[in-house]
């Protein structure tokens, strides 16, 4: 039996999908609740009950809600490009899905384990503004249109600081696989050995830019309710609606769980002498989850001209300038291995 | 047939595919999107020759960036494309005089094209047992870091120079000034006024 699902190939491709169906199931129920989670703590946050009707507490709104869409008529707009039109919410949906593939749930847990892993996550949420740039100039619709060019603009930005924060971890560790990264934040001093210590300031320049990037509060432009209607989803409805709605939230976890491989040391305890596991991740994800949506309830949107300058004009210069920074701190190990992580060996 | 083997098959026939419908779709919007999966399947063979750092550079540069920004541009143009192609026809007798030439060009440089002596250990990896990202950091940034360094230059200077060109600071556009805006503060933007009932300022 165990060289069936190891050695043919059949067996090969049955544990595979196996596995996928492992990560891929736990993942979409835990974003049902998170969807309700998220709700509740904006209606928290504004005195309101939220969502209290469905099921003990509102806990299976998430799941009312997801047939509600998916019974809905579908409308497609007179003069909209109609293959663009309904590709642009699969690829919304499926991005995000695809990239969970190389994120690792505890040591070894990982669909596949590459070694350019933190660039295959990165180029696969670079795809995401896609499916918004698809739906928006598909739609045939001024606001969508609006929608999608803000979008284009914003996500092109927001990556490059991304992208040049990520860097600086990739010299602290030596490696691009996430293994390798959680490896090195083990120092044996828990909670003190991780990322955010010696990358402090980046961890909040990640996390504002990861908001941009998923198009959250309060940079949540492309669909700005006040200016654009919805933005790039005016013209969709049911399921297509609900993909967009799923992959967008999904990118948002996404965002969350590397958050907490790149700066919170993954699966690692906090403590020392507590276990590490999978608890430690799910729980981080969840923080981090917590803080999105606080974030949400608390801060007011943003003007698109104070969105552009502050990713080009100041997050930029300063993730350049710590990249800078820490490969100097790292080449000539300056207080040792805290910023030369590459350097313990292991 | 193997799985790599059909893995490329698959991929060569999406890029083939991709590249052929970006030359020939009316729609310039759709012929962007042809380019991309153009782009994404040639990742893919990329990482079927087992350079997935270069695969992975090229969905994020190309993919991810430059053809947002060409999406970016092509969707807000407006064209119509009946008189477009009509245009085009007329160049048609120039446009395949170019393409016999270019086509005879490289028949003529591939026909004599022969290997060197000891092509095949060239072919082999230089960094020996090094993952693949190592070994390119290793020649680009140790071996090649003069020319690489020349290189950046060269595009550093090519940027300002577009950025000089373009640069005009119009004087009848209203400008945000966010210095002035961020040292705003209540006491100064607003006079509370305590209203006697029945009166009124």
């Amino acid at each position: 039996m165990y060289e069936f699902f190891t050695t043919t190939n059949t067996g090969i491709v049955l544990t595979v999908l196996g596995q996928c169906l492992l990560v891929l199931i736990p993942l979409l129920l835990a974003l049902a609740f998170l969807m309700y989670a998220d709700r509740k703590v904006w209606a928290a946050v504004q005195m309101r009950k939220g969502p209290n009707v469905v099921g003990p507490f509102g806990l299976l709104q998430s799941f009312a809600d997801f047939l509600k869409y998916i019974v809905k008529e579908v409308v497609v707009p007179a003069g909209a490009d109609r293959a663009v039109y309904f590709i642009a919410p699969l690829l919304a949906f499926v991005l995000p899905v695809i990239a969970w593939s190389v994120i690792p749930f505890n040591d070894g847990w990982v669909l596949s384990d590459i070694n350019v892993a933190i660039l295959f996550v990165f180029a696969v949420s670079s795809l995401e503004v896609y499916g918004i740039i698809m739906g928006g100039w598909a739609s045939n619709s001024k606001y969508p249109f609006l929608g999608s060019l803000r979008s284009a603009a914003q996500m092109i930005s927001y990556e490059v600081s991304l992208g040049l924060i990520i860097i600086g971890v990739i010299i602290s560790t030596g490696s691009m696989n996430f293994g390798a990264i959680v490896a090195a934040q083990d120092t044996g001093y828990g909670i003190l050995g991780w990322y955010w210590l010696p990358h402090f300031p980046m961890v909040f320049l990640f996390f504002i830019s990861c908001l941009a990037e998923t198009n959250r509060p309060p940079f949540d432009l492309p669909e700005a309710e006040s200016e654009l209607v919805a933005g790039y989803q005016v013209e969709y409805s049911s399921t297509p609606f609900l993909l967009f709605m799923i992959g967008e939230l999904m990118a948002v976890v996404l965002m969350c769980a590397l958050i907490s491989l790149l700066f919170l040391g993954g699966w690692l305890s906090p403590l020392p002498f507590l276990p590490d596991g999978v608890l430690w991740m799910v729980l981080k994800m969840a923080a981090c989850f917590f803080i999105f949506a606080m974030v949400k309830a608390i801060t007011p949107r943003f003007r698109y001209d104070q969105l552009m300058r502050i990713g080009w004009k100041i997050f930029l210069p300063l993730s350049l300038a710590w990249v800078v920074f820490v490969a100097f701190m790292a080449k000539f190990e300056v207080f040792g291995t805290f910023w030369a992580r590459y350097a313990m060996g292991g | 047939m193997t799985v790599p083997a059909f893995i490329f098959y698959v991929f060569a026939v999406s890029t083939l595919t991709g590249g052929l419908m970006t030359v020939l779709s009316r729609n310039p919007v759709h012929s962007v999107l042809w380019l991309i999966l153009a782009f994404l399947s040639s990742a893919g063979l990329f990482v079927l020759l087992g350079a997935e750092f270069v695969a992975m550079l090229l969905i994020i540069v190309y993919v991810g960036a430059v053809a947002v920004l060409f999406l970016f541009v092509v969707m807000m143009l407006d064209i119509d494309f009946a008189e477009l192609k009509a245009e085009m026809a007329k160049y048609m007798p120039l446009a395949l005089l170019i393409g016999v030439v270019i086509l005879m060009q490289l028949a003529l440089a591939f026909g004599v094209w022969d290997y060197s002596a000891g092509f095949e250990a060239r072919l082999e990896a230089p960094a020996g047992d090094a993952d693949n990202t190592t070994a390119l950091g290793l020649l680009i940034y140790d071996k090649y870091i003069m020319l690489f360094q020349l290189a950046g230059l060269i595009l550093l200077v090519a940027m300002i120079g577009a950025i000089v060109l373009t640069l005009r600071h119009r004087k009848d556009v209203k400008r945000q000034n966010v210095m002035l805006q961020m040292s705003r503060d209540p006491a100064a933007a607003m006079e509370l006024k305590d209203v006697k009932p029945g009166q009124g300022l």
